[in-house]
């Protein structure tokens, strides 16, 4: 017995002295690298201030957020906030605005993206393929605002290139405003999205694909398969590791929407098909004082969403796919 | 007679592996496609290149489709004497060039610390900064914290909030990991380098193309975003650019009392789409004529991106 009780003891010191040992040598560490802490202190600041600090903010979303009483001070209020939005009709409104643009974004530039970067694949001319990289690569750089000023400007129906081919098959006549119709902006804004991004979205496949052996399309060449047969034999499985991932983090962010765009998009006509989550946030959030709460409430439920969704499909993929598909 | 050459050559072809013929479809199809895409890429751009050295007059008229009708510059003369164009394009020339500076500095010795193997503190700063990639306070909170640190209406909203980076962070990181060997460090270490010096003298020399990476993304960023810039500031002596050409571009409400030259606005009245397009090349020329040489960077930056997961 004494004996057990003196083993118990000793193990109970090593482990204290482990955990000592562990202590001094982090001190010790630590006083060797005390000048990477250094550099450590404006990071850590800005990270507490900019990131923490709005975290810790989102309190409001539960509170009733007065600018005199400030975040701490405010009166608690429980879940009003989110009942309110909950039983508004922007709720269901932002909420299937919001799906629509990014499933359709979803189902148009992801696949597009592959088959641009597997269709460059094919140009067997390296200067062609060059030059079509640098060109489609442009309008990435061009700024939404001017993106956004060129689509009014083209597709203005008396002055623009759209009312020009109108009139030549009706001479005399102006079309409908395009931008007054709330079932054209989806289209609008996803399809000049693609013009915008699809050269420049193909870059990663592009380099999967760079990576391809050639060897393996040699020897597909010799036993007789033609290039339909070696896209999909070679090209496809070469680029399926990236596509996953992609797919990935696209489902995970399937519920934002960025502001930018659709804000500069939006009019009074087309709100019904283009309010979405973030602008409505940004629209009923920062219009006064009181209703900082009510904006908060609803931006903390769509990064609730958003969190859930990618950790979600992320844990999906994990079980289906085979390792190295998951995002952690 | 035909000459061995031109028989040397049939030949040649004769004896070449065929494309079959749904390979000569395919390679037809990708051909078309490219075609047609660069058309529609290239066609806007040179439309409003094309419109912007126009007359207001056949822009007006509709008349411009692909080439400028009346030549003139009277659009860049109505940009130019246009007073907050100039402040703007001002700006924008300060906050990017300030902005990325502030940006690039924090990001590196941010990423820093995070590199070395030895660091104690290293996996508390990791944790921390992997957190914020998930979580964040969202659009409110963060303008009531701008509301606080008095930042609403001053240069500062557009110069400090924003530039620590962590996913750019996360990418220099990876990247002085995996390029600069650790033998390095303990050499130099040996030699009684500090880790200050070692920073300045061993990794950031040995990180130019990421540095130029990260300034190009930082730098095209500022230029281009206006977000920020229309929540935060009020006046209009410090807006950026971008913030002007969307009064202009999107909100269509062009002021002309503030075009100052008289003789310009009587012949401007009604010019406004000629602005417009002028306005558009101005801003953008910059960045697009910068682009080709620099492209070799982003793409860069899109593959060190893209090795991190």
């Amino acid at each position: 017995m004494a004996k057990a009780a003196e083993e118990k003891a000793k193990a109970v010191t090593t482990v204290n002295s482990k955990k000592g040992e562990k202590f001094r040598r982090f001190l010790l560490d630590s006083k060797k690298t005390w000048q990477l802490y250094l550099f450590c202190v404006i990071p850590l600041a800005y990270l507490l201030i900019f990131n923490y600090y709005p975290m810790f903010g989102v309190q409001i979303a539960f509170k009733s957020y007065t600018a005199s009483k400030g975040i701490w001070g405010s009166q608690w209020v429980g879940l009003k906030h989110f009942k309110t939005f909950f039983t508004s009709y922007q709720f269901s409104r932002t909420i299937i605005n919001t799906l629509r643009i990014s499933v359709y974004s979803l189902l148009t530039g992801f696949p597009l993206a592959i088959v641009f970067a597997l269709m460059l694949n094919l140009v067997r001319n390296a200067r062609i393929k060059k030059w079509i990289q640098t060109i489609t690569y442009v309008p990435h750089f061009i700024s939404t605002i001017v993106i956004v000023g060129i689509i009014f400007q083209l597709f203005n129906p008396v002055t623009g290139v759209y009312g020009y081919i109108y009139r030549i098959f009706n001479p005399g006549e102006y079309p409908v405003d395009l931008f007054t119709k709330a079932d054209v902006f989806p289209h609008m804004y996803i399809w000049s999205g693609i013009w915008q991004q699809l050269g420049w979205s193909s870059i990663i496949y592009i380099a999967a694909l760079a990576g391809v052996d050639p060897e393996l399309h040699e020897a597909a060449e010799i036993d007789g398969a033609n290039r339909w047969q070696r896209i999909w034999t070679i090209d496809l499985p070469a680029i399926l590791p990236t596509a996953s991932i992609m797919l990935i983090l696209r489902f995970g962010s399937i519920m934002s929407v960025g502001y930018e765009k659709v804000y500069l998009m939006q009019n009074d006509l087309n709100l019904v098909k283009s309010e979405v989550i973030s602008t409505y946030i940004y629209k009923v959030g920062l219009k006064s004082a009181t209703t900082f709460s009510y904006g908060t409430a609803i931006g903390l439920f769509n990064s609730v969403i958003n969190c859930t969704l990618l950790v979600l499909v992320n844990w999906i993929a994990g079980r289906f796919g085979e390792g190295g598909t998951s995002l952690w | 007679m035909v000459s061995t050459k031109t028989a040397e050559k049939a030949i040649l072809k004769r004896n070449r592996i065929k494309d079959p013929w749904q390979d000569k479809l395919l390679y037809a199809i990708v051909g078309i496609f490219f075609a047609v895409f660069v058309i529609l890429v290239l066609y806007p751009i040179i439309f409003v290149i094309s419109a912007s050295f126009s007359s207001g007059a056949a822009l007006n008229a509709g008349q411009v489709i692909l080439w400028p009708v009346d030549p003139g510059l009277h659009g860049y003369e109505a940009v130019f004497s246009h007073k907050y164009v100039l402040s703007g394009y001002r700006n924008t020339i300060f906050y990017t060039i300030v902005g990325t500076a502030i940006g690039v500095s924090v990001t590196f010795t941010a990423a820093y610390p995070l590199t070395r193997r030895d660091f104690p503190a290293r996996r508390f700063m990791m944790v921390l900064c992997t957190i914020t990639m998930f979580f964040g306070g969202g659009l409110v909170p963060f303008y009531i914290l701008m509301v606080n640190l008095k930042f609403i209406n001053t240069i500062w909203a557009m110069l400090i909030p924003g530039a620590l980076s962590v996913y750019n962070m996360i990418l220099v990181r990876t990247n002085i990991m995996s390029n600069i060997p650790n033998e390095l460090l303990e050499a130099a270490q040996i030699d009684g380098c500090s880790d200050t010096r070692y920073f300045f003298e061993i990794v950031l020399p040995l990180s130019k193309a990421v540095i130029a990476v990260i300034t190009l993304y930082t730098a095209v960023g500022h230029w281009n975003s206006y977000f920020n810039a229309m929540i935060f500031l009020r006046d209009k002596n410090l807006f950026p650019l971008q913030l002007i050409l969307r009064e202009i571009l999107v909100s269509s409400r062009i002021d002309l009392s503030e075009i100052e030259d008289a003789d310009l606005l009587a012949a401007l009245v009604g010019l406004e789409n000629l602005l417009k397009y002028s306005l558009i090349v101005v801003s953008s020329v910059p960045i697009i004529c910068v682009y080709p040489f620099i492209q070799k960077y982003f793409i860069k930056g899109v593959m060190i991106g893209s090795l991190k997961g």
